[in-house]
């Protein structure tokens, strides 16, 4: 893989992100909802705690409403425009092309996270928080963000609607999130061996994101994330060389 | 230059391709005519390595497009169907990322736009919009980017289809400019092409070439010498009945 030629499809995505407001839009959606439900929803000032886990606890679920809308057009608007034939007959792999693609679509949500650091300098202002637990929660977020992104680049594959890669997306991220979630395992556990629940959990998106939320950098739930988004790319480049033509 | 050796490509049952065997040498323009559905597409997406073949190759400048594909597409210029573009780009940034793509940095990119922009006569038109052009202007910027690296081999699909009289003129005009160094293909179902560019014609049906020589030679088939009537004879033989289309 050249660096140069994921850089140049890297460059030519995130313009077009930003070539019209719905970019903006995006960011300020994201920031709005966030704030939202970490001020009104789970009452941040008034809990009167100096950490951010009712921050974070809010991030898979607004990834899963947004992810899916910033990487519904990675392949179907491709394919709809027939931009495809045009792009995988360039001197490009279509590895080189699938990570680009990637990397800007994660990168963009990247930026939306960034743009929350205000919440860090309230909670610092307020109180005296663990900036190794936020720190922590960030990478966590990162990743999750990440696997999201590469379960919309799959999903985007599969199809030349944007409005059915969309709903795709958003199931495949709700069941991922959802195999990990309290209240989902708890129905699970009164008849399922322990076994199979812990497996279907382990599985889950959610499962990994808590620890990392509650300051514990552990090798394996990185290493977990990293799967998740190899698998789906590789699914990804396999999906799409086998349905270019529309 | 271009060599194809016995390409075949199945749709599930549906055979598009039956063997497909022909050379194109430095100078030709090659007129690929056939009715729709004749198969014409899909030959030119294997030869440019967008479709994998069922069987048999394509050889372009030496390189096989299926074993090095990223050498063989370097040698090769590719106007696809419709004309294909990135809508949301400016007609300069489009062609700058096809540039970076194709290898070039610094003044050797804005020398190799430039010349694109130039013989593809886009010079009032480089920072408009694409999605914001005329049909015409599209299919010229297409095509500025199929030949910004002059390439040895030109693979056009249809390149004068819904263009008005004039705009046709303008892009044969174009096509005959570079046609004494190139190697190049026009697919086409407009018999008056034929005479006005191309210097030989391939006739398929059904997946199979039925006929193969110079424009005079196809109009000797016939008693009045006219060439809708060899074409019509040879594509509409009962051989190959107009419901195997369906």
């Amino acid at each position: 893989m050249r660096r140069q030629q994921v850089m140049t499809i890297f460059k030519r995505e995130m313009k077009s992100y930003f070539s019209s407001p719905v970019a903006y839009v995006f960011l300020v959606a994201f920031l709005v909802l966030l704030g939202f439900l970490t001020f009104s929803v789970s009452m941040f000032y008034e809990r009167r705690e100096a950490d951010l886990n009712w921050f974070f606890i809010w991030h898979p679920w607004v990834y899963l409403l947004l992810v899916p809308a910033a990487t519904m057009g990675i392949w179907a608007e491709e394919r709809r425009t027939g931009t495809i034939e045009l792009l995988l007959t360039l001197p490009v792999t279509l590895a080189e092309v699938l990570v680009g693609k990637f990397l800007a679509a994660w990168s963009f949500i990247a930026l939306a996270l960034v743009l929350t650091f205000p919440i860090v300098l309230t909670t610092a202002w307020l109180g005296d928080p663990d900036f190794g637990v936020i720190a922590c929660g960030y990478i966590g977020s990162f990743l999750l963000a990440g696997a999201c992104v590469s379960i919309g680049t799959l999903m985007s594959a599969l199809t030349t609607n944007q409005v059915v890669s969309f709903v795709l997306a958003l199931a495949a991220c709700l069941l991922l999130i959802l195999a990990g979630f309290e209240p989902v395992t708890n129905l699970f556990v009164r008849w399922a061996p322990m076994g199979v629940v812990e497996a279907v959990a382990e599985c889950s998106l959610l499962q990994h994101y808590e620890s990392l939320k509650r300051g514990v950098l552990d090798l394996y739930d990185i290493a977990y994330y990293i799967g998740v988004m190899i698998f789906m790319l590789a699914t990804a480049h396999v999906v799409v060389n086998n349905r270019k033509a529309v | 230059m271009l060599t194809i050796c016995d390409l075949k490509r199945n749709f599930g049952p549906i055979q598009a391709v039956r063997g497909v065997s022909f050379t194109v040498e430095k100078g030709e323009v090659l007129g690929f005519l056939g009715p729709n559905g004749a198969g014409k597409s899909t030959t030119m997406r294997m030869i440019t390595g967008f479709l994998p073949p069922t069987s048999g190759t394509a050889m372009i400048c030496g390189f096989n497009i299926l074993e090095t594909p990223v050498e063989a597409k370097r040698c090769l210029g590719y106007l696809p169907e419709n004309a294909p573009s990135y809508g949301n780009m400016r007609v300069e940034e489009f062609l700058e990322f096809i540039a970076a793509i194709r290898g070039y940095r610094g003044d050797e990119r804005r020398q190799r736009v430039d010349a694109a922009i130039e013989k593809s006569r886009l010079q009032t038109v480089r920072h408009r919009r694409i999605e914001a052009l005329s049909k015409g202007f599209r299919q010229r910027t297409c095509f500025a980017q199929a030949i910004l690296h002059d390439p040895p081999v030109l693979i056009m699909d249809e390149p004068t289809d819904g263009l008005d009289p004039n705009q046709k003129y303008v892009v044969r005009e174009m096509i005959k400019e570079m046609a004494a160094d190139k190697a190049i293909i026009i697919s086409t179902h407009i018999l008056e092409e034929v005479d006005a560019v191309c210097t030989r014609a391939i006739i398929i049906a059904d997946g199979l070439i039925v006929a193969n020589g110079t424009p005079d030679e196809l109009r000797a088939r016939d008693p009045q010498g006219r060439l809708d009537k060899v074409f019509r004879d040879l594509t509409m033989n009962p051989a190959f009945p107009e419901v195997s289309h369906a």
